[in-house]
């Protein structure tokens, strides 16, 4: 029954937040300026958490073929379609729920407690409009361009690990990444990236939105708004595996 | 002009306003004084429709708020300016960015028309060279007084203040009020302030309403306070020793 109540209240905040804004010249501008924030600003975490997982990736896999009668290229095609498919796209978005999630539960939380949306309503500004539909925008414009950049920066660290880590050569690494490529694959985990890329930041903007009380109150809807997208980006998933992998 | 009839809030199963009428003169400094948690704020929200009443009306002339629809209420916000207890300054704006933001929504004019105006505001509350700064870079009182320029930088007709004097000293306090009682002159506005600062009462206060316990309990002017034998109001009023001498001293 809340689970209910809770959904109706979330769509009927998505209606505000979809509304036609006031002045597309300004949405334009926050866009803007919400992909920096978003999206530039998470690069490095994705960089880092990309290469270390390729570089693991290729020495687990390597370690763990054990017989001879396993070519080693098949370490680059493990590494590739492990990226392509999961890590890059569900498991970059989990993290980024708890980065971008976080953050906007708090910012949101902070202006709805301190009065500053308040403010902007009295002024006769959607507020909902204003501060959330150019996050959840530039998330999903953003999401499949981090994805990309998590493949590619996923698969350098499993040629460098490999390569120094003397598991496997080059040329079979290569030639793995390019055994059996299946261009579906990356369309499938664009879609996953731009469906998590609106839960990731429509949750906890919605937490953040209706929060009541002070500083303790807005802690608690950062917390609840992490897990909670998390949960979905999970849910969401295994949905969108079930129907685009049918 | 702003009427209040017969106007009900509660929250769940707390009755915050009960049964208020009242009428906000316009060209007046309006105060509404009462105890913390006597349903001031709630009063001041009701009025914005930031919160929707349970019964009765609120009228700007001959337009119920309580009866316009989402629309509608936000075209009358443009005529409201409201000083929140906080400032509410955007904090990732700077002073210009905070007082240009309304112009930016809802007025037609140039750049440099906006800049203009924005000086002119920050003029009139007597700040100069704060432009860039940060709401996070302002002193108490200056924060105030950037947040009163961002309320009249699209020339209201309406403006409220929530306890405008809370965490200044009391220098900064009468600055305060007197900028906002020459504002309401100057600009012929509707002015609704809440306080609970009797410095205040005493400074700027033409009508003066009392509320308790989300009544309200008496309406009149300032120097009817002194002869008034309403006990609630004498026991706010004259609550501290200075006030109680000021009181005999007048009998």
């Amino acid at each position: 029954m809340n689970f209910i109540s809770e959904f109706g209240k979330f769509s009927i905040f998505m209606v505000k937040v979809f509304s036609k804004p006031e002045r597309i010249k300004l949405t334009f501008k926050e866009l803007t300026e919400e992909l920096n924030k978003l999206g530039i600003h998470s690069i490095s975490i994705v960089v880092i958490i990309s290469f270390f997982i390729g570089a693991v990736i290729t020495l687990q896999t390597a370690y763990n073929i054990s017989t001879p009668l396993v070519p080693t290229y098949l370490v680059g095609y493990l590494v590739r379609e492990s990226m392509l498919l999961e890590f890059s796209s569900t498991i970059v978005s989990l993290i980024l729920a708890g980065k971008i999630g976080s953050n906007i539960a708090s910012e949101i939380g902070t202006m709805r407690i301190t009065e500053q949306i308040d403010a902007l309503e009295l002024m006769g500004v959607n507020s909902a409009s204003f501060l959330v539909a150019p996050k959840i925008l530039a998330a999903m414009l953003i999401s499949p361009v981090l994805y990309i950049f998590s493949v590619f920066i996923g698969i350098i660290g499993g040629v460098i690990a490999g390569h120094f880590g003397g598991v496997v050569n080059l040329d079979d690494f290569v030639n793995g990444l390019q055994y059996s490529l299946n261009t579906y694959y990356i369309t499938y985990s664009v879609i996953k990236t731009i469906f998590f890329g609106f839960v990731i930041t429509a949750i906890p903007a919605y937490y953040g939105y209706y929060v009541t009380g002070g500083a303790l109150a807005v802690g608690k809807a950062s917390t609840k708004a992490v897990v909670n997208s998390s949960i979905f980006v999970l849910l969401l998933n295994l949905i969108l595996t079930q129907i685009l992998l049918d | 002009m702003i009427s209040l009839r017969n106007v009900y809030k509660s929250f769940g199963k707390n009755e915050v306003l009960k049964d208020i009428s009242v009428d906000f003169e316009a060209g007046k400094t309006n105060l509404v004084i009462g105890r913390s948690g006597s349903g001031k704020t709630v009063l001041l929200k009701s009025i914005v429709s930031l919160y929707g009443v349970d019964s009765g009306s609120i009228k700007y002339v001959d337009q119920d708020i309580t009866k316009m629809d989402f629309t509608a209420i936000r075209e009358l916000r443009k005529e409201v300016g409201m000083l929140f207890q906080g400032g509410a300054l955007f904090d990732s704006m700077t002073v210009l960015e905070n007082i240009i933001f309304p112009l930016n929504f809802f007025s037609t004019m140039t750049k440099k028309e906006k800049v203009k105006r924005v000086d002119f505001c920050l003029d009139r509350v007597d700040l100069q060279g704060v432009d860039n700064l940060y709401p996070g870079e302002l002193s108490g009182g200056m924060s105030k007084r950037v947040a009163i320029a961002r309320a009249i930088a699209l020339n209201p007709k309406y403006l409220f203040c929530d306890e405008p004097n809370s965490g200044l000293d009391p220098l900064t306090s009468i600055v305060i009020d007197k900028l906002i009682s020459e504002i309401t002159k100057e600009f012929n506005m509707t002015t609704i302030i809440n306080t609970h600062d009797m410095n205040s009462v005493m400074e700027i206060g033409e009508k003066i309403v009392f509320i308790s316990e989300g009544r309200k309990c008496w309406e009149g002017e300032k120097e009817s306070i002194f002869t008034s034998d309403n006990e609630e109001l004498n026991n706010f009023v004259f609550a501290s020793e200075l006030y109680k001498q000021i009181k005999n001293d007048k009998k």
